[in-house]
């Protein structure tokens, strides 16, 4: 099975945004979530980098460590799922997330965290595959119709890849070498505890 | 480039001038593009292009997109040198590789150093501009190993020594038995009170040693469906009982500060173990330095779970990031599991381990001869207040 993983080539992102609109709008997320975001480090400065993040899928989640319920799952692809079902909006995730991916819904009294919402890797959640029960708790499921996440398909300087780990280092080194220069994958260390050497 | 580029447009132009009519003209276009409808536009249209096959060769560059014909107004005399003003050399910048900061490099450099690796969003969420922050790792550490030590040697050691204590040292019974007389010890409001905090204690315990250990202990044995709804009404309770908590632990230190301020007589009774082991009741006020000890543990031990818990519920309130979250989480659960450990010696001593002491809190009427074991200035000032009342004023005892 292919090893997923999110790739984003910060030489080619031009923080358009485009990623996190098609997110929010492929999926229908709620108000005040953002599955996917840009951050633009150096802002204004020499060495500006803008980075499109959102879950990296880790290979040894923290999220599914500390949760309480353990309401997290691993696909044959590696994918980090959750079961909101049995989320119960604690928090944890957040705080252990590297990448601070996890999000809540603000709903009932005093604004209390709602059940988790995150980056599913166009991959849905437990329920029955694009199925209406589905798309309404995690959005729709495009790894079940053969066709990777939307934010990477639809990116237009092909910055943000997404795919099996080892072809999308691949084409990145490609890239690097083939240009001259490359600033590396961002949180791959983090996430997987490895680079991808040029 | 950019001269390319127009050179290409103008080609277009004068190979469609119909169609160059609608081309907008834009501000980004070089000044030597000829306006649409231009008389040399017009004349040159005839002949130019492939499509026309007329003998003319193909690609043939128009005179007005040469790109050497000189453009604007003729360069104006050059303006004299003004002298160098001294400016301050330019502080050198952070390390980076030659095109800016590598992404292997900095996450290695801030999982070793901390902090965070920043910058800018462009959505409200401004919390969202933390990219990596690998103090999440050392919070894990903390609550998956650290927090799971501390808790477990805290209350179930806790839960050790009890059952120890009172195999060992059995049920603590009135010396000298029930006197069958009674004195009020605490009135309604102190109860009410007290078991207004106790109750929403237990449950703010349980539900949290069920965040903490349930996964480990609870979901093997119920499954997740149920463990789900148990965690999940457990969370709301613990929320929502956070306020009867706050607002009982205001109450107890208005009502029994008074009382708690440790004195001398304390020393005394903190030297022979307060009579725990055996030996002569050690002397007493209201309060007993046990007690006191368990006063001050709920009041700034709650309090200061209660402050953190707040920031807890509210998460991200003001100023607050995610590791102030951490923080909060750390004292919060650390504090939590003392206090539980504290409560449960606290619950012993004054259900089945003491004779007569459940008492105080069940009906608020204490027997006599407990009272004076175990709060013997107590009962002495109440009795003296007591004969005050009685007592008219200006009235002397017979036989004066």
């Amino acid at each position: 099975m292919a090893r997923m993983k999110f790739l984003c080539d910060a030489d080619r992102c031009i923080e358009c945004n485009a990623c996190v609109t098609a997110c929010k709008n492929e999926h229908e997320v709620p108000w005040g979530i953002n599955r996917r975001r840009v951050v633009t480090i150096n802002d204004g400065k020499p060495g500006e980098r803008s980075i499109s993040m959102a879950c990296m899928h880790c290979t040894d989640a923290p999220c599914a460590a500390v949760c309480p319920t353990n309401c997290f799952y691993f696909t044959a692809d590696h994918l980090v799922l959750h079961d909101k079902d049995t989320c119960i909006g604690c928090g944890y995730c957040f705080y252990a997330c590297p990448f601070g991916a996890p999000q809540y819904p603000r709903v009932g009294n005093f604004g209390g965290r709602g059940k988790m919402d995150k980056c599913t890797y166009c991959a849905g959640g437990p329920q029955q595959d694009n199925s209406p029960v589905e798309y309404i708790q995690y959005g729709s499921n495009r790894i079940a119709e053969g066709k990777l996440p939307l934010c990477a398909e639809m990116c237009s300087t092909k910055a943000l890849l997404a795919g099996d780990g080892e072809i999308i280092a691949q084409i990145y080194r490609e890239r690097v070498q083939r240009r001259g220069y490359g600033s590396g994958a961002w949180g791959w260390r983090t996430a997987y505890r490895e680079t991808v050497n040029v | 480039m950019r001269g390319i580029s127009s050179l290409l447009l103008a080609a277009l132009l004068l190979a469609a001038p119909v169609a160059a009519q609608t081309v907008a003209p834009s501000p980004a276009m070089p000044t030597e593009r000829p306006h649409p409808g231009a008389s040399d536009v017009q004349s040159a249209a005839p002949g130019v292009g492939e499509s026309r096959g007329d003998g003319q060769p193909a690609r043939q560059n128009p005179e007005t997109a040469d790109p050497q014909r000189p453009t604007g107004t003729a360069p104006g005399p050059v303006p004299q040198q003004a002298a160098p003003t001294p400016t301050a050399p330019i502080p050198a910048p952070p390390p980076m590789t030659a095109r800016g900061p590598s992404a292997d490099e900095l996450e290695l450099q801030r999982t070793l150093q901390g902090g965070r690796i920043e910058g800018r969003v462009t959505i409200p969420n401004q919390a969202a501009g933390v990219l990596v922050q690998p103090e999440g790792r050392s919070w894990r550490q903390f609550h998956n190993v650290t927090l799971n030590w501390v808790g477990g040697i805290a209350v179930g050691g806790m839960l050790l020594i009890l059952v120890a204590f009172f195999l060992v040292r059995g049920r603590m019974v009135m010396t000298e038995g029930r006197s069958g007389r009674t004195i009020q010890r605490f009135n309604a409001l102190e109860r009410a009170n007290h078991w207004m905090v106790a109750s929403s204690f237990i449950v703010l315990g349980l539900s949290g040693l069920n965040i903490t250990f349930g996964r480990y202990l609870l979901l093997p044995l119920i499954g997740p469906e149920a463990f789900y709804i148990l965690a999940q009404y457990g969370k709301i309770a613990h929320n929502f009982l956070a306020f009867p908590f706050t607002l009982g632990l205001i109450v107890m230190l208005l009502l029994w500060v008074r009382d708690n301020i440790p004195d001398r007589t304390d020393i005394e009774w903190v030297k022979s173990f307060g009579g725990l082991f055996g030996g002569a009741h050690p002397r007493a006020g209201r309060f007993n330095a046990g007690q006191k000890v368990v006063f001050w543990i709920t009041v700034l031990g709650g309090g200061l779970v209660a402050a953190s818990g707040y920031f807890l519920i509210f998460p991200f309130w003001g100023p607050l990031d995610v590791n102030d979250m951490q923080l909060a989480h750390i004292v919060h659960s650390v504090l939590s599991v003392l206090m539980v450990a504290a409560m449960l010696a606290h619950i012993y001593i004054g259900s089945i381990g003491m004779e007569g002491a459940y008492d105080a809190m069940g009906s608020g009427q204490v027997d006599l001869n407990w009272a004076r074991e175990h709060h013997s200035l107590w009962v002495e000032d109440e009795m003296a207040k007591a004969r005050q009342v009685v007592a008219p004023a200006g009235a002397r005892p017979a036989g004066d």
